[in-house]
C-alpha cells in the first residue's frame, strides 16, 4: 500500500506530519502526527500562579488570548472570584477581536492557497499545479482581498491592543477581569475599527467563501468526520450566570448532550508517554516512554466518554442553532467564515452595552493552597486549563487544546482521532500532488503549537519510522 | 527652514518613530547588485509564530508592499502555498542559488536535546527528518545576514525557561561564528523588526549593543521614557492592575527593561502599550526572561520607599540609589552581585524551584569572564561594519558579566543616600 509522508504541513500554526496510505487513487488510512514538544506545563511549575496567564499565552502566537482567557478563568476558579459586568464584556471584545483575526487569517492566508492559484511570485510559488478550478480573473480577484485582509487582520489585530496593552501575547486579560476601563475615546476607535472589519468580512470574505464553495461543490461530501462535536460555551453572558451567546453542549452519535467536564479523559496508548489507563486531566501525569512500540505522536489523545469529538466553528454553530449542514470540510471552512460575520455583529452589541464609569477588575487576595479548572471555547474548540496550587506556587497545570481534539492520534481502542477519520475516502487525483490531503487537514484550522504542550523527556536517540 | 537632509535627520533622532516609513521609498528601490528583490528565508523553529503574525500587523511598509515590492519571501511555512517535500526541496534550492545573498530570519529557539529530536521542520519523502538544528545550520552559514526575531531566538525566552525540558538555545549559540543580529521581543514589534530589515537591506549591519541588538531601537530602559515617571517620582503607586499610577510596586520591570515600548507603543497604529494597558511591563525584551522577570507581579527589588512628603527629588534619587542603581540599568549587573536576583529568586519560588533557579544564575554568572579590551572593542566598532566582534555569538552566552563589564567600570558610583528608606509608602 503506497504511504505517502507529508511534511510540514504549512500554512498553519507549528509543525505536522501526516501519513496517508493511499489505494485506487483514494486515502484509506491515515496518521496524524505532531513533531515538535516544548514543556510549558512543566516550566509553570513552582512559578507564581498570577503568571501563568501571561506564560500560558506563549503557547500560541495565534490563538494567545484564549489561552489568557482559560488561565484566567481557572484562577478565578481557584481564587472564587467573578469579574465585574465590565470585564467581562471587554474580554468578550477582546477575544473576539482575535477571533476575527484568526477566522480572517485563516481563510485568506492557510485556506485559500489550496484552493486558489495565487500570484506567480514567492511565497505563492512553488505549488501543487493540480486541481485549480477558478479563472484567472476570478483569481486575481480573491488576491486583490487577501492583499486586503492583510490590512483588515492587522487592524483587527490593533483592536485588541486598544484593551489590551499590545497583541500577540496581550496584557489586558486577566484573573480578577480586565484593565483598561471604557471610555469614549477607546470605544469609538475600537468600533470604528469594528465597522471597517466587519464591513470587509459581510462583503468580501463571505463573497469569496461563495466563490469557493461554488467551484469546490464536493468538497461538501469530502472529509466528513465522525460526527461527535462539543463545545465548552464562548463569550460569556455579562448579566446571566452560566449562560454563553455559543451554547455549551456535545453531540455523540447525533444525540446531544450535557457537557460534562469529568467525562474527560487522555488516552496514551499511540502516543510516546508510558503506559497508564486513560485518565483524568487533573490526574494525568506525563511520563514519556519513547521506545514504546506503534506510538507514532506527541500528541496525546483526549476523548469525551471515550469518543474522539471535533471542535471548531462548525461545532458551535451546530449546538447554537446557526448552521444546518453537514460535517465536510467545506461545511468546516464556510461555519468558520460565516461565524466571524456572527460575532463580528455580537461585538457592536457588546460594545453599546459596555458602562463607563463602572469597574473593570475585582481586586483578590491569593489563597496558599486551591484548584481551579478553566474550560473556554477557543477559536479552534474547546480549551481546558488545570491548575493547581500549594504555599502560593503552581504544583500542577495541565491544558488540553482544541487542537489535541482534532489531531489526536488513535485511542486505547483504536479509533482514529478527527482529523485521520475525516481524511478516509478522501480522493487523490494525482499521488505526487496529494492537494486534497491538505484541503481536508486544514479545514479544522489546527494549531499544532497548541496541540503538543510536552513534558520532561530523555532518551529516544534514533528516529524510529513507524510506517 | 529646514532642509530634507536636516528633516530626516531630525525625524530619525527622534526615537526612530518614523523609520520604517522613511526609509520605505527607498527600501522599495532596495535591489541587490543583479537587480533582483532581496531573498528572504524565514525559518520557524521552536515558536509560537507570535513574531510571524506581529510581523503581519507592520504598517508602514505593510505586508503587501514588502512581498510586492522589497523582498523575496521564498519561506515562511505560515504563508507559503508548498507544502511536504516540494516545501522542503525549494528551500535548499533557494539556499543553493541565492548563497551568500539571502537573509536568513530565524523565529523561536533551537531545541539542542537528543540531538535535536524536539523541534522538527518537516520529514523527506523517504522519513528522513530535517531537525531545526541542522536548517538552521545550513541556512546560517550560506545567508548574507542573520535576523534573529523574537526573544526565543535571541536570547531563549519562556521555552528555554527553567527547567528547559527540550534543551532550548537562542540561535547565535548555534550558529558559532557567525554574526546573528537579535531583535528581541515577546513578539518583537513590527517596526523592530521591519526597520532592522530595512537598515540590512539598505545599509548593512546597524549599530548593535553588547548583546547584537539593534541600538535605534533598544538604546533606553523603558524606565527612562515612561509616561508614568513622574507618578513614580511623586510616589504615586498602583495597587492593582488597572489602578492608574506608577506600576513598580505590581511588578513593572520597566527599570530593567531596554526598549522603546513608552515612545513607540503597540502595534503598528501605535495604540498603546503594556503599561498603558495599567499592567506592568513583564521585562518581554530582557535576555533574562521570563526566568529573572517571574513572578511579574511582584516587584523588583524590596525598595522601601520613604514617605513621599519628606522630598519628591529625593524619592527619586533614592529609586535610583537602591532599583536603578542596585537593580543597575541591565538587570542582570545587579543579580551578578545578587541584589535583585536573590530577592527575585526567592520571592518567586518555593524552596526546590528556586534552588533550581539559583542554579541557572550560578551557571551563567560563573561563565568565562570576557576582558575589558573585548568590551572597548566592541565599543569602538563601528556602525555597519560586518563579522567584527560586534555580537560574538560565543560570548553572548555570558552576557551576564558581559554586561556589567560594560556598564560598570565607566559609570561613576551614585551613592546610596543615607537614611532615605525609612517608611513604607503610605497610601
Amino acid at each position: 500500500m503506497p504511504t505517502k509522508i507529508i511534511s510540514p504541513i504549512t500554512r498553519l500554526n507549528g509543525f505536522w506530519r501526516i501519513d496517508v496510505n493511499i489505494e485506487n487513487g483514494q486515502v484509506v488510512d491515515a496518521y496524524s502526527s505532531g513533531i515538535f514538544f516544548r514543556g510549558i506545563e512543566k516550566i509553570l511549575h513552582g512559578r507564581d500562579p498570577r503568571d501563568a496567564v501571561y506564560l500560558t499565552q506563549r503557547i500560541c502566537g495565534i490563538c494567545s488570548t484564549a489561552h489568557g482567557l482559560a488561565s484566567s478563568l481557572a484562577l478565578e476558579d481557584a481564587f472564587k472570584i467573578k469579574p465585574p459586568r465590565n470585564g467581562i464584556i471587554i474580554r468578550n471584545l477582546l477575544f473576539g477581536a482575535d477571533l476575527l483575526q484568526n477566522h480572517i487569517r485563516h481563510f485568506y492566508f492557510l485556506t485559500v492557497p489550496d484552493f486558489v492559484r495565487g500570484p506567480d511570485r514567492p511565497p505563492f510559488v512553488p505549488r501543487y499545479e493540480v486541481d485549480y478550478r477558478l479563472s484567472r480573473t476570478e483569481s486575481d480577484k480573491i488576491y486583490e482581498n487577501y492583499m486586503e485582509s492583510i490590512h483588515i487582520s492587522r487592524a483587527v489585530h490593533d483592536m485588541v491592543t486598544i484593551f489590551g496593552g499590545k497583541i500577540p501575547h496581550n496584557h489586558g486579560i486577566l484573573a480578577g477581569g480586565a484593565t483598561v476601563p471604557p471610555t469614549a475615546d477607546n470605544v469609538r476607535m475600537f468600533m470604528s475599527l469594528l465597522q471597517k472589519v466587519r464591513s470587509f468580512v459581510q462583503n468580501k470574505m463571505m463573497a469569496d467563501l461563495e466563490k469557493i464553495a461554488t467551484a469546490y461543490e464536493d468538497y461538501y461530501k469530502i472529509g466528513i468526520g465522525t460526527g461527535n462535536l462539543m463545545a465548552f460555551g464562548m463569550f460569556p453572558h455579562p448579566d446571566k450566570k452560566d449562560d454563553f451567546y455559543f451554547k455549551p453542549g456535545i453531540i455523540i452519535g447525533k444525540k446531544r448532550e450535557k457537557l460534562d467536564a469529568m467525562a474527560i479523559t487522555e488516552h496514551i496508548k499511540y502516543s510516546w508517554y508510558r503506559a497508564s489507563p486513560p485518565l483524568h486531566p487533573e490526574e494525568g501525569e506525563t511520563q514519556p516512554d519513547t521506545g514504546k512500540e506503534d506510538a507514532y505522536s506527541w500528541v496525546k489523545a483526549p476523548r469525551y466518554k471515550g469518543h474522539p469529538v471535533e471542535g471548531g466553528p462548525l461545532a458551535r454553530l451546530i449546538l447554537s442553532g446557526d448552521y444546518k449542514g453537514g460535517h465536510s470540510a467545506m461545511d468546516r471552512i464556510a461555519a468558520r467564515v460565516m461565524e466571524a460575520n456572527i460575532v463580528s455583529e455580537m461585538m457592536e452589541e457588546w460594545c453599546r452595552q459596555l458602562e463607563i464609569g463602572k469597574p473593570v477588575f475585582t481586586p483578590y487576595d491569593m489563597p496558599a493552597n486551591a484548584e481551579g479548572i478553566g474550560m473556554v471555547e477557543a477559536m479552534r474548540g474547546g480549551l481546558g486549563h488545570w491548575m493547581r496550587m500549594r504555599a502560593g506556587r503552581i504544583t500542577h497545570y495541565q491544558i488540553i487544546t482544541p487542537s489535541a481534539w482534532n489531531c489526536s492520534p488513535r485511542d486505547d481502542e483504536g479509533r482514529r482521532g478527527p482529523v485521520e477519520e475525516a481524511l478516509i475516502g478522501t480522493p487523490i487525483e494525482d499521488f505526487d500532488q496529494p492537494i486534497e490531503v491538505g484541503r481536508v487537514a486544514r479545514s479544522f484550522d489546527p494549531c499544532l503549537a497548541c496541540a503538543v504542550h510536552m513534558i520532561d523527556m530523555k532518551g529516544r536517540e534514533k528516529y524510529v519510522e513507524i510506517l | 527652514m529646514i532642509t530634507r537632509r536636516e528633516f530626516l535627520k531630525l525625524c530619525l533622532s527622534s526615537a526612530a518613530l518614523s523609520l520604517s516609513g522613511i526609509l520605505l521609498p527607498k527600501v522599495a528601490e532596495a535591489l541587490d547588485e543583479r537587480g533582483e528583490k532581496v531573498t528572504v528565508i524565514w525559518l520557524e523553529m521552536m515558536t509560537c509564530t507570535g513574531d510571524f503574525l506581529s510581523f503581519a500587523n507592520t504598517l508602514n511598509p505593510d505586508v503587501e508592499q514588502l512581498i510586492k515590492d522589497t523582498i523575496n519571501l521564498e519561506f515562511q511555512n505560515t504563508m507559503m502555498a508548498a507544502e511536504g517535500e516540494l516545501a522542503l526541496q525549494h528551500l535548499y534550492d533557494v539556499a543553493s542559488r541565492e548563497e551568500g545573498r539571502y537573509i536568513l530570519v530565524a523565529e523561536g529557539t533551537v531545541p539542542t536535546r537528543d540531538n535535536g529530536f524536539y523541534g522538527i521542520t518537516g520529514y523527506y519523502e523517504d522519513g528522513t527528518p530535517l531537525k531545526d538544528i541542522d536548517a538552521v545550520k545550513f541556512l546560517g552559514k550560506r545567508a548574507k545576514h542573520v535576523i534573529a526575531i523574537g526573544t526565543c531566538a535571541s536570547f531563549g525566552g519562556p521555552y528555554a525557561a527553567s527547567p528547559n525540558p527540550s534543551g532550548s538555545v537562542p540561535v547565535h549559540k548555534v550558529l558559532k561564528g557567525i554574526q546573528v543580529i537579535n531583535v528581541p521581543g515577546c513578539p518583537a514589534h513590527p517596526d523592530w523588526f521591519v526597520g532592522t530589515l530595512s537598515h540590512v537591506i539598505l545599509y548593512g549591519v546597524p549599530s548593535l549593543d553588547a548583546f547584537g541588538r539593534p541600538r535605534m531601537f533598544y538604546r533606553h530602559t523603558i524606565h527612562d521614557f515612561c509616561p508614568r515617571r513622574q507618578h513614580f517620582e511623586n510616589g504615586i503607586f498602583a495597587k492593582e492592575p488597572g489602578d492608574e499610577g506608577c506600576l513598580f510596586q505590581i511588578g513593572c520591570k520597566g527599570p530593567v527593561t531596554y526598549s522603546d515600548c513608552p515612545t513607540r507603543k503597540w502595534n503598528s497604529m501605535h495604540l498603546n502599550w503594556p503599561v498603558g494597558a495599567n499592567t506592568p511591563c513583564i521585562g518581554c525584551v530582557s535576555p533574562e526572561f521570563p526566568d529573572r522577570m517571574s513572578p511579574f507581579f511582584a516587584h523588583l527589588q524590596d525598595v522601601n520607599l520613604p514617605n513621599i512628603n519628606v522630598n519628591a527629588s529625593l524619592i527619586g534619587k533614592a529609586a535610583i540609589g537602591t532599583a536603578a542603581a542596585a537593580i543597575g540599568t541591565h538587570a542582570i549587573v545587579s543579580a551578578a552581585k545578587g541584589r535583585i536576583f536573590r530577592h527575585l529568586a526567592e520571592s518567586s519560588e518555593t524552596k526546590d524551584v528556586g534552588k533550581e533557579l539559583e542554579k541557572v544564575v550560578e551557571e551563567k554568572l560563573s561563565g568565562d569572564k570576557i576582558s575589558d579590551e573585548d568590551m572597548q572593542g566592541v565599543e569602538k566598532s563601528p556602525s555597519g561594519s560586518e563579522n567584527k566582534s560586534v555580537a560574538k555569538p560565543e560570548n553572548t552566552a555570558k552576557h551576564c558579566e558581559e554586561i556589567s563589564r560594560e556598564l560598570i567600570p565607566s559609570r561613576p558610583k551614585i551613592k546610596r543616600p543615607k537614611k532615605l528608606v525609612t517608611r513604607k509608602l503610605r497610601r
